[in-house]
Formats: C-alpha cells, sequence, structure tokens
C-alpha cells in the first residue's frame, strides 16, 4: 500500500515540522494552517463559478463573532469558533439575497461592496466592535492535556498542532462535500445553470448553499486567527488579505482541490523564507504581482497543472485515470 | 387519451411585440404531439413558456389541471415536464455519466449531511444506475468517461435527451431535436422517440424537419406569426390550404 505510506509520511513530516523551525517561523507555520483554509474554503465558492472580494470580511465576521462571544458571554473558545463560523454563515446567508441577483463580474463587485460595508459598520460602531482599533485582549484557548502532549497555547507548536487538526478536519469536510452528488451540482450550476434547472436544480439555493458553506468554514479560520493573535481590527480583514488570497487560488489553480492549497503554501514559503532572507520583504506585493503576471502567462492552469502531469503519467500506467471534474 | 398538458390563450408580448397571440392547444397523454410554423411563428416562445423560462404576458399552461405558467423552470421540471435546449446545451466540462447523473437531481436528490457522512450510498448507487441507464438507453454507453464537450454532434444531442430522460419525466419538451443531424442519424433517434412513448413518455417537439415530424407525431399543430393556425394528424396537416399558404406563401402572391 504505497499510497497509504505516502499520507503516513506526510503526517509524520507534519508533526516534525515545527521542530525544525525557528519560533517567528513557528508563527508563520500557524498563520498558513489557517490561510489553507481560507483558501480552501474559497474554493467551495468558485465551484459554483461566482467569485466574491467579500471572503475575506467574511473570515473576519468569525474572527469579531467569536471575539464577542467569549468577551461578553464567557462561551467556552473552541465552542465560540464553531459559534464564530455559523455565524459567518448566517451573514452569508442574508448578504445572499442581495447578492444572488447579480452574477459573474456584477456579484464580485457587490460582494467587495457588502465586504466594505460591514468593515464600516465594525469601525463606526465602538461598542460592541471596538472601532478603527478593534477589539484587543481575546481570551486565548484554555490549555489542556491529552496525556502524552500538554497543549500550551503561548507555544505556536502547541496551536500549530490544534489549529492543524481542526482545519484537517474542515478540509476532510470540504472534499467529501466536493466529491458528492452535491459537489456535482455546484459544476453544473457553474457550466450551464440553465440546463441545471431544467434538470429540477434550484440554482439559487445552491449558490446560497455554496456561499455559506465557503463563508462558515472562513469563519472558523478567522475564529482560529483571532484566538491565536489575541487582537483583531478591520483593518486585519482589508482588500490587501483578500487579494493575496486570490492571487494563491490563481497561482495554485482552481480546477482541483489541492490547487489553491498549492499556490498558498508555495507563496507563503517563497515569501517568508526566500524574500525574508533576501530582506525583500518590503518588496511583498511587487513581487507577489509579478509572480500571479508570469503565472497568468506561463502557466495558465496553475501550479496544479505541474502536479497532474507527473500524476497524470503514474495513472497511465496504472489504472485508467478519472479526469477531475474541471 | 386524457387532457393532460393544456396550453390556454398563452400571450407573450416584448414590449410592443406579440410573439404568442392567444394561442391555445391540447396534448393528450402518451403522444407524440408536433408544434411546427415557419421561422419566427413564436415556437420556441411558446416551449420557453410551457417550460417557466419566460413567465407569459397571459393565459394558462396547465399540467393535469394545475396551472403551472409562471413557476421557475426548475419548479416546472419538478412537476414532470423536463424540456432540452436548441443545439448543444450541455456541461461541456464534465464527463458523459456526471452529465447524466446532473439529470438524476430530482429522484434522487443530494442530502449534504448525508453525502459528508457517507449514508448516501445507496442513493448514489441509484443515481448510477439510472444514468447509466438513460445513457445506454441512447447508446451512449461507450462514451460515458468521455468529456461532453469532446463527443460528435449527433452523440451532443442525444445526451441532451438522455439528461432529460434520467430524471423520470412524464413530459419531454424537444427543442429543434433533429437540427444538423443526417438522415440515418435522424431515423435513429425517431426510433428512440418511439420507445420513449412506448415508455409512457408525453413528447412535445418543436422542430422544422418536415419529413420527423410527419413520419412521428400523432397531432402536429400549426402557428404561424404567433397565431393558432391548424391542428390534426399529418395527413391533415400536410393537405391543410392554410398551412400550404404560411409555407409557400398563398396563391395571389405567386407571379
Amino acid at each position: 500500500m504505497p499510497k497509504f505510506l505516502i499520507w503516513i509520511a506526510a503526517l509524520a513530516a507534519l508533526i516534525a515540522l515545527p521542530h525544525g523551525l525557528s519560533f517567528s517561523q513557528q508563527e508563520i507555520l500557524v498563520f498558513l494552517t489557517i490561510n489553507v483554509l481560507l483558501v480552501a474554503s474559497y474554493r467551495l465558492l468558485t465551484l459554483t463559478g461566482e467569485w466574491s472580494l467579500g471572503h475575506v470580511v467574511i473570515m473576519g465576521v468569525g474572527a469579531y463573532s467569536s471575539a464577542l462571544l467569549t468577551k461578553k458571554l464567557g462561551v467556552y473558545v473552541p465552542i465560540s469558533m464553531l459559534l464564530g463560523g455559523v455565524i459567518a454563515a448566517l451573514i452569508a446567508v442574508l448578504l445572499s439575497f442581495p447578492l444572488f441577483r447579480m452574477k459573474g463580474f456584477y456579484f464580485l463587485i457587490g460582494s467587495f461592496a457588502a465586504g466594505e460595508i460591514i468593515r464600516l459598520l465594525w469601525k463606526r460602531f465602538r461598542d460592541p466592535f471596538g472601532g478603527a482599533k478593534g477589539i484587543k485582549g481575546i481570551d486565548p484557548m484554555p490549555d489542556f492535556s491529552v496525556g502524552f502532549y500538554q497543549f500550551d497555547f503561548f507555544e505556536p507548536t502547541s496551536y500549530y498542532y490544534f489549529a492543524g487538526i481542526i482545519v484537517a478536519v474542515c478540509l476532510w469536510i470540504l472534499w467529501r462535500i466536493e466529491k458528492s452528488p452535491v459537489g456535482l451540482t455546484f459544476h453544473a450550476v457553474h457550466w450551464q445553470d440553465k440546463l441545471a434547472q431544467a434538470s429540477g436544480v434550484n440554482v439559487r439555493a445552491y449558490r446560497t448553499l455554496a456561499f455559506a458553506i465557503a463563508s462558515g468554514f472562513a469563519g472558523i479560520s478567522g475564529a482560529l486567527l483571532a484566538h491565536y493573535i489575541g487582537t483583531i481590527n478591520p483593518n486585519a480583514f482589508d482588500i490587501d488579505l483578500m487579494v493575496y488570497v486570490l492571487t494563491w487560488a490563481i497561482v495554485g489553480g482552481t480546477a482541483t482541490f489541492y490547487g489553491p492549497i498549492l499556490g498558498c503554501v508555495v507563496l507563503t514559503v517563497i515569501n517568508e523564507i526566500v524574500l525574508r532572507e533576501l530582506g525583500l520583504e518590503q518588496m511583498r506585493p511587487l513581487i507577489y504581482g509579478a509572480i500571479m503576471i508570469l503565472s497568468i502567462l506561463f502557466l495558465p492552469n496553475g501550479l496544479e497543472s505541474i502536479v497532474q502531469k507527473f500524476t497524470k503519467r503514474r495513472a497511465a500506467e496504472g489504472a485508467p485515470e478519472r479526469r477531475p471534474a474541471e | 387519451m386524457t387532457d393532460f398538458l393544456e396550453v390556454k390563450d398563452l400571450t407573450m408580448q416584448f414590449g410592443g411585440l406579440t410573439a404568442v397571440d392567444s394561442l391555445s392547444f391540447k396534448v393528450a397523454h402518451g403522444s407524440i404531439h408536433g408544434l411546427i410554423g415557419p421561422n419566427g411563428a413564436g415556437k420556441t416562445t411558446t416551449f420557453n413558456m410551457i417550460s417557466g423560462f419566460y413567465k407569459p404576458t397571459e393565459g394558462q399552461v396547465l399540467l393535469r389541471g394545475e396551472d403551472i405558467s409562471g413557476l421557475q423552470m426548475h419548479e416546472v421540471a419538478r412537476r414532470g415536464v423536463v424540456r432540452t435546449f436548441q443545439h448543444s446545451t450541455l456541461f461541456a466540462e464534465l464527463t458523459v455519466l456526471e452529465n447524466a447523473l446532473v439529470g438524476t437531481h430530482m429522484p434522487f436528490r443530494p442530502n449534504i449531511f448525508a453525502a459528508i457522512i457517507g449514508w448516501d450510498s445507496e442513493d448514489r448507487s441509484g443515481a448510477e444506475a439510472r444514468a447509466k441507464e438513460a445513457l445506454e438507453f441512447f447508446g451512449l454507453d461507450h462514451v460515458m468517461q468521455e468529456r461532453a464537450g469532446d463527443l460528435s454532434h449527433g452523440h451532443q444531442r442525444a445526451l441532451g435527451m438522455a439528461v432529460a430522460y434520467a430524471s423520470h419525466p412524464d413530459v419531454i419538451l424537444l427543442d429543434e431535436p433533429f437540427t444538423g443531424m443526417n438522415p440515418e442519424e435522424t431515423r435513429q433517434m425517431m426510433d428512440l422517440m418511439e420507445r420513449l412513448k412506448a415508455d409512457g413518455i408525453t413528447i412535445l417537439i418543436v422542430e422544422h424537419d418536415m419529413q420527423a415530424i410527419m413520419g412521428l407525431c400523432d397531432t402536429i399543430t400549426c402557428m404561424s406569426f404567433g397565431k393558432f393556425l391548424a391542428e390534426g394528424g399529418p395527413q391533415e396537416i400536410r393537405n391543410h390550404p392554410a398551412v400550404i399558404e404560411a409555407y409557400l406563401g398563398g396563391a395571389r402572391h405567386v407571379a
């Protein structure tokens, strides 16, 4: 069972990974783990053919919700994270009423406007959102022990393991959804919404469903972030981060499940290891822009197309290949 | 035969243009009903109103006595009226099998929670069996894993019908199914439609290919400039003076 062994090896590498890194690199690893969930949830939305510019703000909704639930109502932290995701999904359902009157480019701009409105509300209302300064002193995840391992959440390594488990579960759920008949219906809505409708698919409901699920998982990623850094403000969820999410998705490619994750990991590694070593950190937007243009010109199907080349060769030798559904 | 699908005083206006003008006809259960007329007669508009793609300005579409006009397309589909589209409207990027699986959306409604936990294996295998059955019916089982966009034109038309057939419809609305087919393909397609009819499916068909229409239909409704012109069996329509005039022009216009 070589495939099984590959998974075990990958898991062992992920567990061992933080021990070979410096403290600041461990922190970056935590952010990377959270961003993987963010970009993977974004892909679920793109399955139905809609691209949103409000995804990062929705992540912020999860972060604010979870932070406020713990601060004002004293909700236990892991539960508040889950509720943060639920609230983000509910906000998405509300937003879907005006937004899904639009399609394509109009939806893109509409989602941006909706996101900015939410950010302005955070800035405007000092109570409870804390205005432009945001919320400080968010309760951290309480420490606990599972017998063989003591979780101490001032250690990035511990939080990395904790976030890693949550993200892995979320990715598994996202993957199950995508490979299910529901995922197939998302594809159908994307490629021919009229024909899907003639087959009895409630197109509007499926668009809303994809938007709500994607937003829910984005909300969980936001909550993970909030309880790690302990402080959030409206500017942490601005269009800059959204552009990074788009860059990860486009450079990685959105045709496969792993494409955007690959883009996120590769670009973060390039940014944090290579640029930081070279002292070019300040030029991150410039270099990201250049990478995006180069990848559109020379790698239009994203980094995933390189991986596909290798896996296809292997598939051609073995079992008959099953084409990815996009 | 009972009145199954009835179109009553159906009118569609686009701004000042009346595309369909109080059209009425009845489709008997289990029959093949043709809708013909010269270009621009309003056949496709009528189709779009029956299938819920357009909301009629006035009039009703009655299915088993229930008014279905103005419902959304998926709501009409869920009542058993499934349509195909002109040209090859398919999920071109998906495989042939996946296309047919989308067609099974109604009999095997996906459930997201069951899908995550894995409790829907019965539904999934049921949907797959139904999709394969539909593909076999239309002779597409040998291209199941190919991309729908890569199929030949004839196969694409057949797949469009297979997607509709997979949903166990009561009525299939076929919008110009023979366009661009050679005589051999047309003949095969006519056989398949006879078999659909034998299955108890009612077929309403808009078509330009007169040979196919005359050979296939039990009843034909002819319309011209949005208005009802004549109705009857193939023989009647073929010799109907008004129909001949609509297609060929009146005797007085002939120089």
